[in-house]
């Protein structure tokens, strides 16, 4: 019960509390501006190339903007402790690091989830893109898969933040890397192969190009292995980013160094 | 005069190093649009074609110059604020202008570095060597580019004083510029009501004086209306820089974080 309380309670106390992007004058730029202006960035960019559909780009960079709240927001809620001098008081409270971590996951899901789906939804109703009625509810469940692998990743950058100073460098460059081996732009099997295979290990990849065969007819089952395989890379890096959470929280005691800033 | 020129250089030079030094104004400012471009070229890849991937290529190039200024000029006198040295800045015996600019300036030679990174980038892993037939008039239009784009940022840096997520709308900005700009689609292919933005922004104009330059075309027109318009919005920075100055100190609000 106690655990399940830390995860839930816990989990959006420390959201509220840590990410500052909840204010409307950060939030509405970050976003609902950005991930559509992303969207028709690559849009026109695939127009004036000749390459790809509207729907192409829309699903690839909606998706891929996910990735924003999803590393942001769970560095946000680790490094936010050490900078407001209260991981001392995380790490030495009794509560198991399962919940209180993956609590902290939850609503980053729902937050990449959200802004995932602004980047859709604009995208289609700005650029004219038909996606049929009977896509949404698969593309919906999609989009969760996406947005809960790439937290996992986030939280994996979150233990580093325990021991790098710049995390939003480090957010950015994770960002800027799925952007370009992810299939946002370029669909996998057009990338260079080497490219193609690194991309099959990090979030979204699988999950955008389950995205887009639902988006053309494709039924969920149709994308089941896709979305297991996402699923799969997701909780790779949740227990990479566990492990490293524990690994540094051990080792921050031993060297005294957990409130190195 | 010989003062007021070490003044600017010495503002220019210590804002360069402060930059040069932070991982987030420096190597990312270059990394993140570069990312961006790699993108975009590999879309233009696809097809082959050779004319297609120069246009590209030329853009990317210059495409990194917005994100230098954008971002950082938007919250230049914010970090001033958080820093505790906004009210030197205000007090010093010169005008705020002699100041920022030198700041945004410095902003702008990060953006020549990322044009310089992304030149070699496109040359080494995309075998895309930039075909320019005109190289004085190239560096011209790039310095006009760079010196606009300070103006510019100025001019940001002014407007969004009194916005405390400042940044958040500098970062808001960086796509919008790379459509409006023309670095990587052509004006043309935007809807009709967003030509006028794009021609609002100078450096619309600088990457048309540069795209004239690689053509072998003369590159002049373009580059008088980017200085008017850059020269256009500092007297609007400078402007609005005394008004906002003045209602900050008559109500106490300089120090509002």
């Amino acid at each position: 019960m106690t655990s399940l309380r830390i995860f839930f309670v816990g989990g959006l106390m420390s959201y509220r509390a840590m990410f500052n992007w909840l204010s409307p004058w950060i939030l509405i730029p970050s976003m609902v501006v950005s991930p559509i202006c992303q969207v028709l960035l690559f849009a026109y960019i695939g127009r004036s190339a000749g390459v790809g559909s509207d729907a192409f780009y829309v699903i690839g960079n909606a998706l891929n903007y996910a990735a924003i709240p999803c590393l942001f927001a769970m560095g946000a809620t680790i490094q936010g402790e050490r900078d407001g001098h209260t991981l001392g008081v995380v790490l030495t409270s009794p509560a198991r690091r399962l919940p209180l971590f993956l609590g902290r996951a939850l609503p980053v899901v729902v937050n990449g989830w959200g802004v995932a789906m602004v980047g859709v939804l604009a995208g289609t109703l700005l650029l004219g893109v038909r996606i049929p009625g009977s896509a949404w509810p698969g593309l919906l469940v999609v989009v969760v898969a996406a947005s809960a692998s790439c937290t996992g990743l986030g939280l994996a950058m979150g233990a580093l933040a325990l021991r790098v100073r710049e995390s939003a460098v480090l957010g950015n460059v994770l960002f800027c890397l799925l952007l370009v081996f992810s299939g946002v732009n370029v669909a996998r099997a057009d990338l260079p192969p080497w490219m193609g295979h690194v991309g099959g290990w990090l979030p979204l990849s699988h999950a955008i190009e389950a995205a887009r065969g639902v988006a053309a007819g494709s039924g969920l089952g149709d994308v089941s292995g896709l979305l297991v395989r996402e699923l799969g890379v997701g909780a790779i890096y949740t227990a990479a980013g566990l492990l490293l959470l524990s690994y540094f929280e051990d080792e921050s005691r031993r060297r005294a160094t957990l409130e190195r800033t | 005069m010989t003062a007021a020129l070490r003044q600017l250089a010495v503002c220019y030079r210590l804002q360069l190093r402060a930059l040069s030094t932070s991982w987030f104004d420096g190597p990312l400012a270059i990394f993140f649009p570069l990312m961006f471009a790699t993108a975009a070229l590999l879309v233009y890849r696809i097809h082959g074609d050779e004319a297609a991937m120069q246009y590209a290529g030329l853009g990317a190039a210059v495409m990194g110059m917005w994100t230098c200024q954008g971002v950082v000029a938007s919250s230049l006198l914010q970090r001033e604020r958080w820093a505790g040295t906004l009210e030197l800045v205000v007090v010093a015996p010169v005008s705020l202008a002699r100041v920022l600019i030198p700041m945004t300036s410095a902003m702008a030679t990060i953006g020549i570095y990322c044009v310089v990174v992304t030149v070699l980038w496109e040359r080494w892993v995309f075998d895309l060597p930039l075909q320019v037939e005109s190289w004085p008039w190239f560096v011209v239009s790039l310095l006009m580019a760079a010196a606009t784009l300070s103006l510019f940022g100025y001019f940001l840096s002014v407007t969004v004083v009194r916005y405390r997520s400042s940044w958040s709308l500098g970062a808001a900005l960086e796509y919008p510029g790379w459509l409006l700009c023309g670095f990587l689609v052509p004006v043309d292919l935007l809807p009709d009501w967003l030509h006028p933005l794009s021609w609002a922004i100078p450096t619309t104009w600088a990457m048309a004086a540069v795209r004239e330059a690689a053509a072998g075309t003369s590159p002049v027109r373009d580059l008088g209306v980017c200085l008017v318009i850059g020269v256009a919005y500092a007297v609007l920075a400078a402007w609005l820089g005394r008004r906002l100055l003045e209602s900050a100190r008559r109500h106490a609000t300089l120090a509002l974080t």
